[in-house]
C-alpha cells in the first residue's frame, strides 16, 4: 500500500531542485525536509501564525497551505535567499534582515523569516510605507516575542536602508 | 580598561544566524537530503477527558509500511512504565498524582498520551495513529473549579474532594484586624486560563551511537540538565552517558521548564530500540491539549481598611485548577500566595489556597507563574478601596507602599525557593511619581471631559507589582580562554530568544578586558557545563550573569598570575585592554602579553600549532624547582565558579493604562501604555525593554483576548489560532511608553534582578482597573470581576447594569 | 497536522479536470486552498482525489463590462481587491475584500473559491447574495449559471454539485443613484467577523428610495434584507434602528466562544446603522461626483 510518488521540480532561490514526493507532502515541509532549508518555520500548519510565509512569485504566501506539487511553475523564495550577493560567501544582510538586527526586531528567531518574506515584498509593493501601512504589511504574522513594536521600527528602517542602497 | 559594555545597547550576536535562516531549532536537527534514515514520532491522545481505557487494539498498524514502532503502556517496563516523576514535592501537597509516559488504564484529559508510534516521516506516523483502536469506559468529567469544589465528581477516585493540596500562610491576627477595621470590603475574583503558546511548541530528537555507548538528545526545553538527569533515570543509563543539547528554542514562556514530558523519554528510547535517528515535533493542535496551562484561578477577599485607604487586615481564600495532574508541585499557587502582596504591607494577611484536580490539561508556569492573578487580586482591591472612599485610586496605593527606608522588608511568610519572603530593595513611592508623569495621570480627567463630549468614553487604570526573581539555588559557568585568545564561555541554563549570548558576552568582556566579538557564549548544553538549573522565574541575567561574572574574574586572575610571572611584573600593576596584558603606563608594545599567548603558557604541552604557541617561547613561566603542573594549579586558561544566592531578588514596576471603550459594540481599544521598571541595573537596555514590550503584548492577549475554553465534556473548544486569539500587531499598543528605574540588588555582584517576566504581571489588574474606571459613570455598579474581558462579555456587564446619564464631571478615581 | 493520503490529478484542460472530478465521488476541487488546507491537515476532509486547477487555462481573468464584473476561479482575492476596474464597476466588492483575512492568505485563496466554499461568516458569499450576482459551474454535462440567491444552502453547503466545478463568479455593477457600506466586528483584525453587513442604497435626490442590507455570521447562510419599508425614504437614528429592528426577525445569531447571541444582535443593529448611513453618504457622494 505504498504511497504513490509524483516527480517535481521546484525553484528555490533561484536554484531547481528535482524530487520525489507524496503529493500530499506540504510546501513547507518540501522545503524543510527534502531540500534542507530549515529557515522556513512552521508555527502552526492551518495558516494562521505566518511563520512559513515565502514569496511565490515575489509574493507572500503560507508554505503550509500549498502543496509542493502544487508549487510547480513557480519562482518561490525562502528567508535564505533574501541576503545580498556583495562577493562575500554568506551575501551581505538585505535591507530588512538589516533593519531587524538595528532595531532588535527579533527575540526567539521563529516567526522572524516569515516576517522578513512579507516586509521583502511588502517594501517592493510600498517602498515608503508609513507607520500605518507598515503596521498592515505585518498585520497576518504572529511574534510572542517582541510585542510588534520593534518590527514595525524595523519595517520603516528597512524602508530606509533600501533607499540608502544603490 | 577596554569601553565598559555593561549598560551598553549593544546588537545582538545572535540574529545573524537568525535572519540568515541559519537558525538551529529542534526539529531542523539532521534534516535534509544527506540526512536520510530520520524516523518521525507521533502520539495517540485522548479523545475523551476522563475514561477508564478497556483495550487497546494496534493491529491494524503493524503492517504499514513505513511504520517501525508502536508503544503503548503494556510495552513499557521498569522506571519507564512508572508515574513520571513529582518535580517539586511540597510537605502540602499531599495528594500529588503525575501520568504515565503512556497512559495506563485511565485518561484524565483530553490530549493525554496513550500510544507512541515511530515511522518514516510523520505523514505515515499520523497514518498509523489513526488506525489504533481503544475501547474506553467512560468517566463523568470535572471540568472548571465549580466542578473541581463541587466534588460531585472525582478526577482520581483516590483524591477526596479533587484537593491536591491545601496550604494556609498568616502573618499578624488577619481576621481580628478585619473584625476591628472601621471599613470592611469583599470581593470575588476569577481569571480564566490560558497558556504560553510559544510559536514553536514541544520536540526532541534522539540519537543513540552503539559505538560509544552515548545517548545524544537535542530538546526544546528551558532546563538541559532536568532532562538529562530524568532520561538517565528512567531508561536505566548513567548520567555520563546522556548528553542532552538545548539548540535554538521558539520561545518558551514557562511551558518548557516541566520535564521530562513523555516524549522526552519515549524518543530516546525508540532511538536506543531501533538503532535510529527519531524526532517528534509537536504540531499546534498537541501543544494546545498536551503540554500545559495556567492562570485559573478563583479567588475571595475580605479586606479591613482605616479612612485613608490602609490595610489593616487582608484575608484571601483561593482556588487554583491544577489540571489533571501536579508534575511542578504548588509553585504557582504559592507565587500567587505570596506575590499577591506586590508593593503593599498590609497590617496582617492571611492567605489559604487549595490546589483542585479538573479533567483538563495540566498546569505548569506561564510567564508571571501565578502573579499576574495575584497582582489583579492586589490591585482589585486596592481599586475598591478607592472607590468606596471616593479616593484617587493613587492616593490608596501610596498610603500601602513599604517604604524606601524600609528595605530589607521581611514579610513574615517562606516564598515558593522555601525561604524568606524578603524584599532586597526598590522605591514604590519615585515609582509611582514617575507612572503618574509618563500616563498624565493628574491630566486624565480633563481629557475624559474632553472625549465624552465627542461621545466617546475613556479610562485610565494603573497596577503596581512586585516581582521575585533570580531564585536559586545556584547557577554556574566555565569561561576557557583558548590559545587564539577568543574567550568560551558555558552557563548551563538554556535560551529562549533573551538574547543572552549577548549580554553574557557583555559581562565577560567587561570582566577580562578582552573584546566583545572574540567573546562565544555556550548555554543549555550539558557537555559544556553539566551543572545547572534552568531558564525561569527570570533568573538567567541574575543567576548565570552573577555566575559567569564571577568565572570571568576567576580567570582573570589566573591570567594576571601568569602574566606577572612572565612579564616579571607585579599583578597589582598589569591591566588587560582588548585581550592583550600590559604593565600599566608603559607604552605600546613594551611589556606586554596577548591573552592567547597567556593561554599557551598556561598549558605545560606545547606543541608549536599555532603563531601563538610559538610566540609563547620568548617567555619562561613556573619555578623550575616544582613540578611542570605545580600542586595548588591546572593547566589551561580556565576558570569555573557557581552563584547561588541567600534568596530571590525583587524586581518591581507599575503599569498604566487608558482605554476607549465603544459605547455601542463594547469594542475595548488602548490608547495609551505606560511602564515603569525597575530591574536593578541593566545590562542591556534594549533587551530589557525588548522583554517589556513583549511581555506587554502578551498580557494584552491574556487581558483582552486569549482564554482556554473548555465545554463541559472537557473538550478545549478553541485549539488553534483561529480561536485562540493570540494578537497580531494590530491588537496591542502601537506605542508603549518605558521609563526605568535602578534600584541596584545587594544581593548580586552587578546589582541586577530580574526582567523577562515583568511585562505580563500587572496586565488583568491594569485592563480591569481602566475598563472600569470607563464604565462606570454609565452603568454604576459596574465592577470588573472576571478577567480576560472580551467585548461581548462587556456588553453583558452593561446589560446587567442598566444605564444613567453620565456623570458630568467624574475624578479618575 | 499531516494530511490523509489522497490521488493527485493536475489537469492542463477543463476537459480533463471535469472528468477527473466526475471520476471519483470522493474528489474535491483544489483552488487556492486557503481554507481546504488547514481541514486536511486537521484531517477534518479526505477526500480521496485532489482535482487541483491551477493549471487550467484562462480561469484568472478579471472582466468588467456593463452589467459588472466577472471573476475567474483562478482570480486570486488580492488581484481582484487591487483592480481599479473592479472598485469602479462594484466598490462594495473591493470594499469587503479589504476584509478577508490577512494579505497573505488573499494572495494565494480565491475569490470563487469563497464563494463556493459557502461560509456564512465569510464576506464574499454575503457579498454576492447582496448584490444579486450569481457563479457559472461547468461539469461534464454542460454548464449552468446558479444564481446567489440559490446558491447557499446551509453552514459550508452550497448547491453545487459534487462533479462541478465553479468557473466564474459574477457580481452585478452599482446601478445608478447607488450607493453602498461594508463594515464588521471582529475579535482580531483579520478574523472571521463576529457580525458583518453590507449595504446598499438607492437614492433618488436625497430620497431612499431602495436598501437592501447584507449580513455575515449572523445566521447560518448569509442572509440579506430589503430595509426600504423601515427606512421610509430617509436614514435616521430612528429609521435605520428600525432596520436594524427587521433584519433581527431574519436574523438567528448564534451563541459561541466568542460572543453571546445578544451582543450579536447588538452588532446587527449598530452595523445596519452604520453600513446604510455609510452606504447612503456613498450614494449621495456619487450623485454629487465625488466618489
Amino acid at each position: 500500500m505504498s504511497e504513490e510518488l509524483v516527480d517535481i521540480r521546484l525553484t528555490v532561490n533561484d536554484v531547481v531542485h528535482a524530487l520525489r514526493v507524496p503529493a500530499r507532502r506540504l510546501l513547507s515541509d518540501a522545503l524543510r525536509h527534502d531540500l534542507g532549508l530549515t529557515g522556513t518555520h512552521v508555527g502552526c500548519e492551518h495558516g494562521v501564525c505566518g511563520a512559513c510565509t515565502v514569496l511565490v512569485d515575489g509574493r507572500p504566501m503560507r508554505s503550509c497551505l500549498m502543496f509542493a506539487v502544487s508549487a510547480v511553475d513557480t519562482e518561490i523564495t525562502t528567508v535564505e535567499g533574501l541576503a545580498e550577493d556583495d562577493g562575500s560567501p554568506e551575501g551581505r544582510l538585505g535591507p530588512v534582515q538589516q533593519a531587524f538586527v538595528e532595531c532588535h526586531g527579533l527575540q526567539c528567531g521563529f516567526c522572524t523569516p516569515g516576517f522578513l518574506t512579507t516586509i521583502t515584498a511588502g517594501l517592493k509593493h510600498n517602498p515608503e510605507p508609513t507607520e500605518d501601512e507598515a503596521r498592515e504589511m505585518i498585520a497576518g504574522n504572529l511574534c510572542r516575542c517582541t510585542g510588534y513594536a520593534n518590527i514595525v521600527r524595523s519595517v520603516l528602517r528597512a524602508a530606509e536602508i533600501a533607499s540608502e542602497r544603490p | 580598561m577596554t569601553t565598559k559594555l555593561f549598560g551598553e545597547r549593544v546588537p545582538r550576536v545572535e540574529d545573524q544566524r537568525f535572519l540568515r535562516g541559519k537558525g538551529r531549532y529542534v526539529d531542523d536537527v539532521l534534516v535534509g537530503p544527506g540526512a536520510g534514515g530520520v524516523l518521525h514520532a507521533a502520539v495517540l491522545r485522548s479523545p475523551h477527558a476522563h475514561a477508564r481505557i478497556v483495550d487497546i487494539d494496534v493491529s491494524d498498524v503493524l503492517d504499514i509500511d513505513g511504520v517501525h514502532l508502536v508503544w503503548t503502556h503494556d510495552d513499557l517496563s521498569g522506571a519507564m512504565a512508572e508515574p513520571l516523576p513529582l518535580l517539586i514535592p511540597h510537605p502540602q501537597l499531599t495528594h500529588g498524582r503525575t501520568q504515565y509516559a503512556l497512559a495506563k488504564d485511565e485518561v484524565n484529559y483530553v490530549g493525554e498520551a496513550i500510544a507512541f508510534v515511530v515511522a518514516d516521516d510523520r505523514y505515515l506516523a499520523e497514518d498509523a495513529v489513526g488506525r489504533i483502536k481503544v475501547s474506553y469506559e467512560f468517566l463523568p468529567p470535572v471540568v472548571g473549579l465549580d466542578g473541581a469544589r463541587g466534588a460531585e465528581h472525582l478526577v482520581h477516585e483516590d483524591v477526596p474532594g479533587n484537593v491536591a493540596a491545601r496550604l494556609e500562610q498568616e502573618n499578624g491576627d488577619a481576621r481580628a484586624a478585619i473584625a476591628s477595621a472601621p471599613h470592611t470590603l469583599s470581593l470575588d475574583l476569577t481569571v480564566e486560563r490560558s497558556a504560553s503558546t510559544p510559536l514553536e511548541g514541544r520536540g526532541t530528537v534522539a540519537r543513540w551511537d552503539p559505538d560509544t555507548g552515548r545517548m545524544t538528545v537535542w530538546t526544546s526545553t528551558q532546563t538541559s540538565t532536568g532532562v538529562r538527569a530524568a532520561i538517565a533515570a528512567k531508561l536505566g543509563m548513567d548520567l555520563g552517558q546522556v548528553d542532552v543539547v538545548t539548540p535554538d528554542v521558539g520561545g518558551g514562556f514557562g511551558v518548557k521548564i516541566n520535564h521530562p514530558w513523555p516524549e522526552e523519554l519515549l524518543v530516546p528510547l525508540a532511538a536506543r530500540t531501533l538503532g535510529r535517528v527519531v524526532k517528534f515535533t509537536e504540531d499546534r493542535r498537541e501543544h494546545f491539549i498536551s503540554a500545559a496551562h495556567e492562570r485559573g484561578q478563583q479567588h475571595q477577599v475580605e479586606v479591613g481598611y482605616d479612612d485613608d485607604g490602609r490595610i489593616l487586615g487582608l484575608d484571601v481564600r483561593f482556588w487554583h485548577d491544577n489540571g489533571a495532574y501536579t508534575p511542578y508541585g504548588l509553585i504557582v499557587p504559592i507565587i500567587t500566595s505570596t506575590q499577591l502582596l506586590g508593593p503593599y504591607k498590609p497590617g496582617a494577611y492571611r492567605v489559604v489556597f487549595e490546589s483542585l484536580y479538573t479533567n483538563t490539561v495540566m498546569v505548569t508556569p506561564y510567564r508571571g507563574a501565578g502573579r499576574p492573578q495575584g497582582c489583579y487580586v492586589m490591585e482589585r482591591t486596592m481599586d475598591a478601596i478607592a472607590a468606596a472612599l471616593g479616593k484617587d485610586r493613587t492616593e490608596v496605593r501610596s498610603a500601602n507602599f513599604i517604604q524606601p527606608d524600609e528595605f530589607p522588608y521581611d514579610h513574615g511568610l517562606i516564598f515558593q525557593d522555601g525561604r524568606e519572603l524578603e524584599y532586597d530593595s526598590g522605591d514604590y513611592p519615585a515609582s509611582l511619581d514617575k507612572l503618574k508623569a509618563l500616563v498624565g495621570w493628574d491630566e486624565f480627567p480633563a481629557f475624559r471631559e474632553e472625549m465624552a463630549r465627542e461621545r466617546r468614553r475613556v479610562g485610565i487604570g494603573l497596577a503596581c507589582y512586585v516581582e521575585g526573581t533570580g531564585v536559586g539555588p545556584y547557577e554556574g559557568a566555565h569561561v576557557h580562554i583558548e590559545t587564539s585568545g577568543k574567550v568560551k564561555v558555558a552557563t548551563g541554563l538554556t535560551t529562549q530568544g533573551q538574547g543572552h549570548a549577548t549580554v553574557f558576552a557583555q559581562i565577560v568582556a567587561d570582566a577580562l578586558g578582552v573584546g566583545f566579538e572574540n567573546v562565544e557564549v555556550v548555554t543549555g548544553d550539558t557537555r559544556r557545563m553539566p551543572y545547572a538549573v534552568g531558564t525561569f522565574a527570570s533568573r538567567a541575567a541574575v543567576m548565570s550573569g552573577s555566575a559567569i561574572h564571577l568565572a570571568a574574574l576567576r580567570t582573570r586572575e589566573k591570567v594576571l598570575r601568569i602574566a606577572a610571572d612572565a612579564l616579571e611584573a607585579s599583578e597589582d600593576d598589569l591591566e588587560i585592554v582588548d585581550g592583550v596584558v600590559s604593565v600599566k603606563g608603559t607604552p605600546d608594545g613594551t611589556a606586554s602579553i596577548d591573552l592567547g599567548t597567556v593561554a599557551v603558557l598556561s598549558n605545560p604541552l606545547r606543541y608549536a600549532f599555532d603563531e601563538a604557541s610559538k610566540a609563547a617561547t620568548q617567555f619562561t613561566v613556573g619555578d623550575p624547582g616544582k613540578p611542570p603542573v605545580a600542586e595548588d594549579d591546572e593547566p589551561g586558561l580556565e576558570g569555573r565558579d557557581f552563584y547561588s544566592p541567600e534568596r530571590s531578588t525583587f524586581a518591581s514596576g507599575m503599569h498604566a493604562v487608558i482605554v476607549e471603550t465603544d459605547p455601542d459594540t463594547a469594542e475595548i481599544k488602548i490608547l495609551k501604555y505606560a511602564v515603569v521598571h525597575d530591574c536593578g541595573r541593566l545590562i542591556n537596555p534594549m533587551i530589557v525593554e525588548g522583554q517589556i514590550q513583549g511581555g506587554v503584548a502578551q498580557g494584552v492577549g491574556g487581558a483582552l483576548y486569549e482564554r482556554m475554553a473548555y465545554d463541559e465534556s472537557g473538550q478545549l473548544v478553541n485549539a488553534s489560532f483561529m480561536d485562540f486569539l493570540m494578537p497580531y500587531v494590530t491588537e496591542v499598543p502601537a506605542h508603549i511608553d518605558i521609563d526605568h528605574l535602578e534600584t541596584p540588588s545587594p544581593l548580586n555582584p552587578l546589582g541586577i534582578k530580574g526582567a523577562g517576566e515583568a511585562g505580563v504581571i500587572p496586565s488583568a489588574a491594569v485592563f480591569a482597573s481602566a475598563i472600569e474606571d470607563a464604565e462606570a459613570p454609565y452603568h454604576p455598579g459596574l465592577g470588573i470581576t472576571a478577567m480576560p474581558i472580551s467585548p461581548s462579555e462587556l456588553f453583558e456587564l452593561r446589560q446587567a447594569h442598566p444605564p444613567v446619564e453620565p456623570v458630568e464631571t467624574k475624578e479618575s478615581s | 497536522m499531516k494530511p490523509a493520503p489522497f490521488a493527485y490529478v493536475r489537469p492542463q484542460g477543463l476537459q480533463h479536470a471535469l472528468e477527473a472530478l466526475a471520476a471519483d465521488p470522493g474528489a474535491k476541487v483544489l483552488a487556492g486552498g486557503q481554507s481546504l488546507v488547514p481541514l486536511l491537515s486537521m484531517r477534518l476532509a479526505a477526500p480521496s482525489t485532489l482535482v487541483d486547477i491551477n493549471a487550467l487555462p484562462d480561469l484568472d481573468g478579471i472582466r468588467v463590462d456593463d452589467t459588472g464584473i466577472h471573476v475567474g476561479a483562478l482570480a486570486r482575492h488580492a488581484d481582484v481587491l487591487a483592480s481599479a476596474d473592479v472598485r469602479r464597476v462594484q466598490p462594495l466588492v473591493t470594499l469587503a475584500l479589504s476584509h478577508v483575512a490577512h494579505a497573505t492568505i488573499r494572495n494565494r485563496g480565491t475569490t470563487v473559491g469563497s464563494i463556493v466554499h459557502a461560509d456564512a461568516a465569510a464576506e464574499m458569499p454575503m457579498v454576492l447574495a447582496l448584490l444579486g450576482g450569481s457563479v457559472t459551474v461547468a461539469s461534464t454535462s454542460g454548464t449552468r449559471t446558479i444564481p446567489a440567491s440559490g446558491l447557499f444552502a446551509g453552514p459550508l453547503e452550497s448547491t453545487l454539485r459534487h462533479d462541478e466545478i465553479a468557473l466564474e463568479a459574477f457580481f452585478p455593477g452599482l446601478g445608478a443613484g447607488e450607493g453602498v457600506g461594508f463594515e464588521e466586528v471582529a475579535r482580531r483584525h483579520g478574523d472571521y467577523a463576529l457580525v458583518g453587513a453590507g449595504a446598499v442604497v438607492r437614492v433618488e435626490g436625497e430620497a431612499v428610495v431602495a436598501a437592501e442590507v447584507g449580513f455575515l455570521s449572523a445566521s447560518d447562510v448569509p442572509v440579506v434584507v430589503d430595509v426600504t419599508d423601515p427606512l421610509g425614504g430617509v436614514v435616521s437614528t430612528s429609521s435605520t434602528d428600525r432596520a436594524g429592528e427587521l433584519a433581527l426577525q431574519h436574523l438567528d445569531p448564534a451563541e459561541d466562544l466568542h460572543a453571546t447571541a445578544a451582543y450579536r444582535r447588538q452588532l446587527v443593529r449598530v452595523l445596519t446603522t452604520r453600513v446604510l448611513g455609510a452606504a447612503y453618504d456613498d450614494a449621495l457622494g456619487r450623485a454629487r461626483g465625488e466618489a
